[in-house]
């Protein structure tokens, strides 16, 4: 087989073929090109201000350290103005965390970063057996809830107001695809939002590399030989998370544009749900839409394919799913329904794009009555865990 | 050496990385001789390699976050001489002498 020739600079040998438009590409154009798109996402989505302080939310993975290196290379192209500072949460998860963090640290010397590694113990000090208890959970969920309100607190830590996280095209559509086979639609539609967080809250969150291929993450990494850390995190994700993944890869080999029309079609459906989200590219010029509660933001960390359907994460799954009562959607979507049924046009009228006026309990952002973090719910998530957990804890005492 | 029947190998060398080096005894480039031929009399191709691997470099006993019903699993890249492996017709690309393989897994956390 002839090797093929780059499709844009038409000399090189190229090197990558693009899932989502099947162009072929080589190293040096391919990298050009990844960029560019990152900037355009950044730009028409307005993600940052000149001057702003902003926290690279790094775990030393693949998605975080090419985050780190796109946006250093883009803040000097591109003159944003930003002032970028790599902030990582240590989990205390022995022989994982403390591996990657040197990769962080490593990071940081590479790309003249300050480095803040904020500790769990230090977030939710003093209490060593509720830290040690997460970690014995060791559970993706309780995990991604507690590490995203430690980087909320880290950056608080640091006077930063903006953290951005390495979240992919893959993972947004990961995210979507479990939202909608739970029947989740309030929670599809936060969760297909660029930025989190809103006026009130005092840390917002964003993922620039939100219609980035996951593949081309690692191409990417791999064609500029950045050092990044992939040993698996010892804990497995729940079984749900881990076929979602696995769906979502099994499309994509068959069909590469897959992903970003999961993430498309994420972005329209959040456009039905009343009062939520409006589309986040802001390509037409409008200002990114309504903005999602920063808990409902991804969950995980994107981890291996689910090979463990574990008695104990499907009764920790099923508990999770108690506590997070977000049952009151699910009967708000069948009443909607009903209702609209006994009315006159019901032929017309698809009751979930709504707008009608009528009041329907959605959730709206507050703050949680224990401990004042961001929420939709009277108790945000983290407390509701770490109420689980010391309920855990007392009856192994006993 | 005195083996009569020894048969015609190539060399290449093999790289993992993505997570995929604790499968290969957590080493990241290995050298390989892979046979030339196939039982079948065809030229090693990528399928064919993928086979060996499993057969005989692989150190642990969790083939599955390797190869998935007969195929390599989806998520994990194949590069050839640092191509996508799309580019050079996949599973049927015939293996050369001196080739780098490199499979990077794209399943782990970031």
């Amino acid at each position: 087989m002839r090797p093929a020739l780059c499709v844009n600079c038409k000399t090189e040998r190229a090197l990558i073929k693009r899932p989502k438009n099947h162009e072929k590409l080589c190293k040096a154009c391919f990298i050009a090109v990844f960029e560019d798109e990152v900037h355009h996402t950044i730009t028409s989505s307005r993600l940052f201000s000149p001057g702003e302080k902003v926290a690279i939310g790094a775990s030393g993975g693949k998605d975080s350290t090419v985050l780190a290196s796109v946006l250093k290379t883009l803040n000097e192209r591109h003159n944003y103005g930003l002032e970028l500072v790599l902030l990582s949460i240590d989990e205390g998860i022995k022989g994982y965390r403390d591996d990657s963090l040197e990769t962080v640290k490593r990071n940081a010397v590479q790309y003249e970063m300050p480095l803040k590694v904020v500790g769990y113990d230090e977030l939710y000090g003093g209490e060593d057996q509720v830290v040690e208890t997460i970690g014995k959970k060791g559970n993706c969920t309780y995990c991604g809830v507690f590490r995203r309100q430690a980087l909320d607190r880290g950056a608080k830590m640091l006077g930063i107001k903006h953290v951005v996280t390495g979240h992919n095209a893959d993972d947004v559509a990961e995210t979507v695809l479990m939202n909608l086979l739970r029947g989740d639609l309030a929670r599809l539609s936060r969760s297909t939002s660029i930025v989190t967080g809103d006026s009130r809250s005092e840390v917002k969150r964003s993922k620039p590399l939100k219609y980035s291929y996951e593949k081309e993450i690692v191409l990417y990494a791999h064609h500029k030989k950045l050092d990044y850390f992939s040993t698996e995190c010892i804990y497995s994700p729940e079984a749900f998370r881990g076929s979602a993944r696995g769906l979502i890869k099994q499309l994509e080999r068959v069909r590469p544009t897959a992903i970003l029309d999961i993430v498309r079609s994420g972005e329209d459906m959040a456009r039905l749900v009343p009062g939520e989200s409006k589309p986040s590219c802001a390509c037409k010029g409008q200002a990114p839409g309504a903005l999602a509660s920063a808990e409902d933001d991804i969950g995980g960390c994107g981890s291996q394919n689910g090979r463990t359907p574990g008695n104990e994460m499907a009764a920790m799954d099923k508990r999770l799913r108690e506590n997070e009562a977000h049952e009151g959607l699910e009967i708000d979507v069948a009443k909607a329904m009903s209702e609209s049924k006994t009315g006159s046009e019901r032929q017309r009228e698809l009751p979930i794009r709504g707008g009608h006026g009528d009041s329907k309990p959605r959730q709206v952002l507050g703050n949680c009555k224990r401990c004042g973090y961001m929420s939709s719910q009277d108790i945000c998530q983290a407390c509701m865990l770490l109420e689980g957990l010391n309920k855990n804890r007392a009856q192994i005492q006993i | 050496m005195s083996d009569a029947t020894e048969v015609a190998t190539i060399p290449i060398t093999v790289d993992f990385s993505g997570g995929l080096e604790m499968l290969f005894d957590n080493q990241r480039r290995h050298s390989v001789a892979l046979p030339a031929a196939q039982t079948s009399g065809k030229p090693a191709n990528i399928a064919f390699l993928i086979d060996y691997l499993c057969k005989n470099l692989m150190k642990d006993p969790r083939s599955d976050l390797f190869v998935l019903d007969g195929h390599i699993r989806p998520g994990i890249l194949v590069l050839i001489n640092d191509a996508d492996w799309e580019l050079e017709g996949e599973e049927a690309y015939e293996i050369q002498p001196r080739d780098n393989i490199l499979f990077v897994s794209t399943l782990h956390g970031g």
